[in-house]
């Protein structure tokens, strides 16, 4: 997602241009767009469920696999009846609106004009029908609220998990996607740079999964018992299942099947392999041994920090933010958590958190406003430019839209969790969490 | 009759097996287990979370022979589980009151 003209309607926005040219369904743009769909729902179901589900113990594997893919369900419905509408609608510039409650008036057979009614220069257009924005969108409201269960891994009650997404997805996300995405938003007034959500997902679900974490405390025996994953292999194939999915990520953001979604294929792949090397040379320094959840985790690490770059940045810069994630996610990871006592279990802000606002203020060091703005408005591209490239403003705007997102994403999702707590209680008993989920919440068992 | 039971390396268990053969044992039933002896663990690392695990798997046979063959066994089952290094494990012999083959009925000496 982001917020510029596509080349060519930039040419039919010109007044005085007397080009008839009325924007129209691209049937390339249109194709690619549901491609990424489609890659970025795989990334939750199953990509985010295996990786999940690999790491932790077998007692809670289908727990864990379900949490994903109910939310798939609720998050798609909750979206469909109003979180769309109060992420896209025009809204004022904190929320959207109800006007397109249950996709009411939703422009399905022809281009979709992001806050269209706004006047002339605010909207965005597009050549895709509005369906397909929408569901684009969709995915990545459903992948936030999956990766916030990371934090709570293994002692949350399924009936509270579902009570608190809802309400986080309509009240959070929805909003904080409006204020970053929206044209009449307040982070997008702000100029804040956010290609594919390195705010709006990852430093969103990452915020909300530390308070979380707090909130529910930590797991019984931790520190103590032995907690090791159980099957690293699926969390490995989830990994690989989220590396290929992030093309859709970070590509589709461009919205279309151009130049800009192919640099953002190109950095998002540098990025991610800088991230796993990255890793893995720090903890074999480190630990003495790179390991295949060191190698996973620097690849996520890698892809979490080039999201809000993946429009912005050549390819150098790319590989410098998938080292840097890299290694400061090892470190947050791992002495961060262990310092400060917080049991992240899965590195919801370790890894998203963390990778998250690294990339955004890399985002703010490395944007070329050019590789966006193509039509030789230098005014404008420096706009979309950071530090290196003459901007050094982007570093103070990336810093205030990181802090306005956590602290909203930490003070509502705090809200909500006591609202649940009071209502079916957050945690499961410590019987219960001895047991495990899977024969506890879904009467099920492995095997 | 005896039961002789043992905790071996799981990867000699085909070598055993092959042993014990031609001494005219029938069958025998393995289990997969953990334990520890002397031989030290391993030390497991998740994103910083260390754990000294110091179970290692293992594998226990358990063979019912008549007594006039336990020696025999026992050294079988000795030579072909030894590599000469810590974790080797250890064979027990116990005694056994009753035995049954479920099929046919027959008891004791017979069922073995």
């Amino acid at each position: 997602m982001n917020k510029f003209l596509p080349a060519g309607l930039a040419l039919a926005a010109c007044p005085g241009l007397a080009l008839a040219a009325e924007p129209a369904i691209d049937a390339g743009n249109t194709a690619w767009m549901l491609v990424s769909t489609i890659l970025v729902l795989m990334m939750t179901i199953p990509g985010v469920a295996f990786f999940y589900a690999g790491m932790v113990r077998k007692k809670n594997v289908l727990g864990t696999m379900m949490q994903s893919f109910t939310i798939c369900a609720l998050v798609a419905v909750t979206w469909v009846v109003a979180g769309y509408s109060l992420a896209f609608g025009n809204g004022n510039q904190y929320i959207g609106d109800l006007t397109k409650f249950m996709l009411n008036g939703i422009n399905w057979n022809g281009p979709f004009i992001l806050g269209a009614g706004m006047g002339g220069d605010s909207e965005v257009p597009t050549t895709i029908p509005e369906t397909v924005f929408m569901m684009f969108q969709m995915t990545f409201a459903i992948i936030t609220a999956s990766l916030i269960t990371g934090a709570v891994a293994d002692r949350m009650k399924f009936s509270a998990m579902v009570l608190f997404v809802v309400p986080w997805s309509l009240l959070v996300y929805s909003p904080v996607a409006h204020a970053v995405w929206h044209p009449a938003g307040v982070i997008w007034a702000w100029g804040a740079l956010d290609f594919a959500g390195g705010t709006v997902v990852h430093i969103n679900a990452g915020i909300a999964g530390l308070v979380a974490a707090y909130v529910l405390g930590k797991r019984v025996g931790y520190g103590h018992d032995n907690m090791s994953p159980h099957n690293l292999g699926l969390a490995m194939l989830g990994a690989c299942l989220l590396w290929v999915g992030w093309f859709g990520f970070n590509a589709g953001s461009a919205l279309a099947a151009d130049a800009r979604a192919g640099m953002a294929m190109a950095v998002t792949m540098i990025a991610a392999a800088a991230g796993t090397l990255a890793w893995l040379l720090a903890e074999s320094v480190v630990k003495g041994k790179p390991s295949a959840l060191g190698a996973i985790s620097g690849a996520v690490a890698g892809l979490v920090a080039i999201t809000p770059a993946s429009g912005w940045v050549f390819p150098g810069p790319a590989l410098v933010i998938g080292l840097a994630a890299g290694i400061i996610c090892f470190w947050s990871s791992t002495s961060l958590k262990k310092a400060l006592g917080y049991d992240d279990s899965l590195d919801a802000w370790g890894v998203h958190g963390v990778g998250g606002v690294v990339g955004a203020m890399l985002t703010g060091v490395f944007a070329v406003g050019t590789l966006y703005v193509t039509d030789g408005d230098a005014a404008k591209a420096m706009t979309y430019s950071g530090w290196l490239a003459g901007n050094a403003e982007m570093l103070l705007i990336q810093a205030k839209s990181i802090l306005a997102v956590a602290v909203y994403s930490a003070v509502a999702t705090f809200i909500l969790l006591k609202i649940v707590d009071v209502m079916v209680g957050l945690r499961v008993s410590e019987d219960e969490e001895r047991e495990g989920l899977d024969v506890t919440q879904h009467g099920e068992r492995l095997g | 009759m005896k039961l002789v039971m043992a905790v071996i390396k799981p990867f000699k268990l085909d070598e055993v097996r092959d042993a014990l053969t031609p001494l005219g044992v029938q069958g025998l039933t393995v289990t997969e287990v953990k334990g520890f002896g002397r031989q030290k663990g391993q030390t497991e690392i998740y994103r910083g979370a260390e754990y000294q695990v110091s179970f290692l798997p293992k594998l226990k046979i358990e063979v019912a022979v008549p007594s006039e063959l336990v020696d025999a066994v026992v050294e079988a089952i000795a030579a072909a589980a030894k590599t000469g290094k810590i974790g080797d494990g250890k064979i027990f012999v116990l005694d056994v009151e009753r035995a049954l083959r479920i099929r046919t009925g027959e008891t004791d000496g017979s069922a073995l």
